[in-house]
């Protein structure tokens, strides 16, 4: 694929760009007030239900879940109905011991040592995701934080430095050196004349030098200064060798080709900027501290095969997993929070409208793999790599290290895969064995010598396969938002849907908490007029 | 040996997917595979369905049923015209996502073709890409991402 690697000067100019332009119009939004970062007022505080009104929510997902809760403080008589055996839905950590089987029905005995997980689904809770942060708070989940960015990670790409990973902090030092030196040049030959007066470039050039960490002639060059950011060949040490040693910028071409920004700009994004956290031992933390909140609510292994509203009330049939046994659940209303592919086969008692939504949002894949080695070797002293994340562009696209337990000893575990889009789904494809051989060798780039030889054990989880889910997420594109959207998202008569399917943060918990309150409050709204 | 077209899902990853996805260019370039001798076009769809399809459909094209249902593709009489697999691969189908513009429609052709002679299925017709251009779904607009 040619045009994936030849990069052109427009590419820079135009990641510069989006850097730069992104940043000042942030900042001159936020002046302004605007660019606020969550649409979260506080919980609802509902009440007075009418005496004996009765919810049935299906799905014990976050965003079921937090209807129950909500709707039980209201006055509800409130049941949930889960297909799963556990609470919290795509909220899930799977641990040394589990077992764990996928739709075709491969099974996974996980042999991480006790306590250590793989985070098949959530992973990391931006600062700004005020939802699920209040409710962490609430129920009592301890967070820590997660690492996101860590100038000692790793960047590989197979076509720039022979195939040969390089550290974060050394390319995208050298990006904004570089960069920073070709604009003074600019600024020098007059080149933005157009655009802004002497007085102005002149103040530019001073920034530029510093932000590039240019010497004082403009030249991102070997020496003391570009290596306080870089990183010194000897670093600065005591006594008589206590002298530094500069270390040399690496060529300007290579670094292009390392697609750094690529990966710069992963971090740049406002869903992706520190501060972000996880749930002390595993984001199924989350769940289960939802699932103790409403505990005496949930009917598990429950599927749902018809929903219906007529007569004055909701009729939900589902089938007992365990014994086959057909059963129904009646209430006054229903708040639904079953996937979408999965709901688009269930005799549904809603207008053409909604069926025809549900049936238009198709779910996304990811497969993502754990890898649980001896040690934290790459804690180690050659290595110091204490969490954040080393991107390839090999197909398991990155590698993240634990960030919880940093400097323990011990076994812990890795993220060795985390991927969307085509590489899931040759993942998907592969049975679990092939799954983790795939991805220690794939990974064993970054960390030759131990990535396979401290391998103890691993963990997949293919969300194609997945039986509670039939997919990831919801895969809205701008067609089927603008025709549908709104339509999903009404309540029908007496049943309302809610996940991060009816919402515009797709794919994370915020979504799906938001969409449930919102849908809660109309909801109750709807059952106080009637 | 014909070369095969990677399968490179031309926009890198889906819409609205949560990473950027600096890898997935190249995730799935399906490597051929020596010493397999069968005509090159049945295995180029052979690859596409263990790339891609077999992610959901299953290695033996059973699908499998959880709290819902993936459809089975063995044996199975809805291909036996090509109008209806071609409309479900380009436009996806309930959970199904759709494909066009991630495939291209000869990779599209080929998958069909292999599936309706494999898996129980005796439709032997090759399915042409002027069908799957002549009834696919048009690719939505994915928007910015």
């Amino acid at each position: 694929m040619p045009a994936q690697y030849a990069t052109t000067r427009r590419d820079v100019l135009h990641a510069i760009g989006m850097m730069g332009g992104a940043s000042v119009l942030y900042q001159a939004m936020t002046t302004m007030g605007h660019a606020a970062e969550t649409q979260f007022k506080g919980p609802p505080n509902l009440s007075g239900a009418r005496p004996g009104a009765s919810v049935v929510v299906l799905g014990a997902g976050l965003a079921g879940m937090l209807a129950a809760y909500e709707l039980g403080k209201a006055g509800y008589k409130v049941e949930i109905l889960e297909y799963n055996r556990r609470p919290g839905g795509r909220n899930w950590s799977i641990y040394g011991g589990d077992t764990v089987t996928e739709l075709g029905g491969a099974t996974q005995q996980v042999g991480f040592a006790k306590g250590n997980y793989l985070n098949p689904g959530p992973w990391r809770i931006p600062f700004h995701h005020r939802t699920i942060l209040h409710y962490c708070k609430a129920f009592g989940v301890a967070l820590e934080p997660f690492i996101q960015l860590n100038q000692q990670a790793l960047v590989h790409h197979s076509k720039a430095f022979g195939g040969r990973p390089q550290r974060y902090r050394e390319l995208a030092a050298d990006w904004d050196g570089n960069v920073a030196e070709l604009l003074g040049k600019a600024i020098d030959n007059r080149g933005l004349g157009s655009v802004m007066t002497v007085e102005d470039a002149d103040k530019l050039k001073v920034a530029l030098r510093e932000w590039g960490f240019l010497d004082k002639d403009m030249r991102y060059t070997r020496g003391d200064k570009a290596s306080k950011r870089r990183g010194f060949d000897r670093p600065a040490g005591g006594g008589v060798d206590g002298a530094p040693i500069p270390s040399t910028p690496l060529a300007f071409k290579d670094v292009i080709d390392s697609k750094i920004w690529g990966v710069i700009a992963q971090h740049m994004d406002e869903e992706r900027q520190m501060t972000m956290f996880q749930p002390v031992g595993g984001m199924g933390m989350i769940g289960q501290a939802f699932g103790r909140q409403v505990a005496d609510k949930v009917r598990f292994g429950a599927k749902v095969t018809k929903i219906d509203q007529s007569g004055g009330g909701v009729t939900v049939t589902y089938t007992d997993v365990a014994n086959g046994a057909v059963q129904t659940a009646k209430a006054d209303y229903c708040v639904c929070t079953i996937p979408l592919g999965i709901l688009s086969q269930i005799d549904l008692d809603v207008s053409t409208g909604l069926k025809a939504a549900i049936a238009a949002v198709p779910y996304s894949n990811s497969v993502k793999i754990g890898l649980e080695m001896r040690n934290r070797f790459w804690e180690d002293d050659d290595e110091e790599i204490y969490g954040g994340i080393s991107f390839t562009d090999r197909p398991i696209s990155m590698i993240s290290y634990p960030s919880g337990g940093l400097h323990s000893a011990g076994p812990a575990v890795i993220l060795g895969a985390y991927t969307f889009g085509p590489a899931s789904y040759k993942f998907a494809g592969m049975t679990p064995e092939a799954r983790i051989a795939d991805a220690l060798e794939q990974g064993s780039v970054f960390h030759p010598g131990k990535y396979k030889e401290n391998f103890t054990a691993g963990a997949s989880w293919a969300w194609s396969r997945s039986p509670f889910t039939l997919g990831c997420c919801a895969q809205w594109n701008e067609d089927t938002r603008k025709e549908h959207y709104q339509t999903l998202v009404k309540v029908d008569d007496r049943i309302v849907l809610a996940g991060e399917h009816a919402s515009y943060i797709g794919c994370w918990m915020e979504g799906a908490l938001l969409s449930s309150l919102d849908a809660i409050t109309r909801l109750h709204a709807r059952a106080l007029e009637a | 040996m014909k070369r095969i077209a990677p399968l490179s899902f031309a926009g890198i990853s889906f819409a609205g997917l949560a990473v950027a996805g600096l890898g997935l260019a190249t995730a799935a370039a399906a490597q051929p595979r020596p010493g397999e001798v069968a005509s090159t076009e049945v295995l180029t769809g052979a690859q596409i369905y263990e790339n891609v399809c077999q992610a959901c459909h299953m290695a033996n094209a059973k699908g499998a049923v959880g709290a819902g249902r993936i459809a089975s593709l063995a044996r199975n009489p809805d291909l036996a015209y090509p109008e209806y697999p071609i409309a479900v691969v380009t436009g996806g189908k309930g959970a199904m996502p759709w494909f066009r513009g991630h495939l291209t429609d000869q990779q599209i052709a080929d998958v069909i073709s292999y599936v309706r002679v494999n898996f129980g299925n005796r439709y032997p017709a090759r399915v042409t890409v002027a069908q799957v251009a002549a009834n696919g779904i048009p690719k939505p607009n994915e928007g910015e991402h």
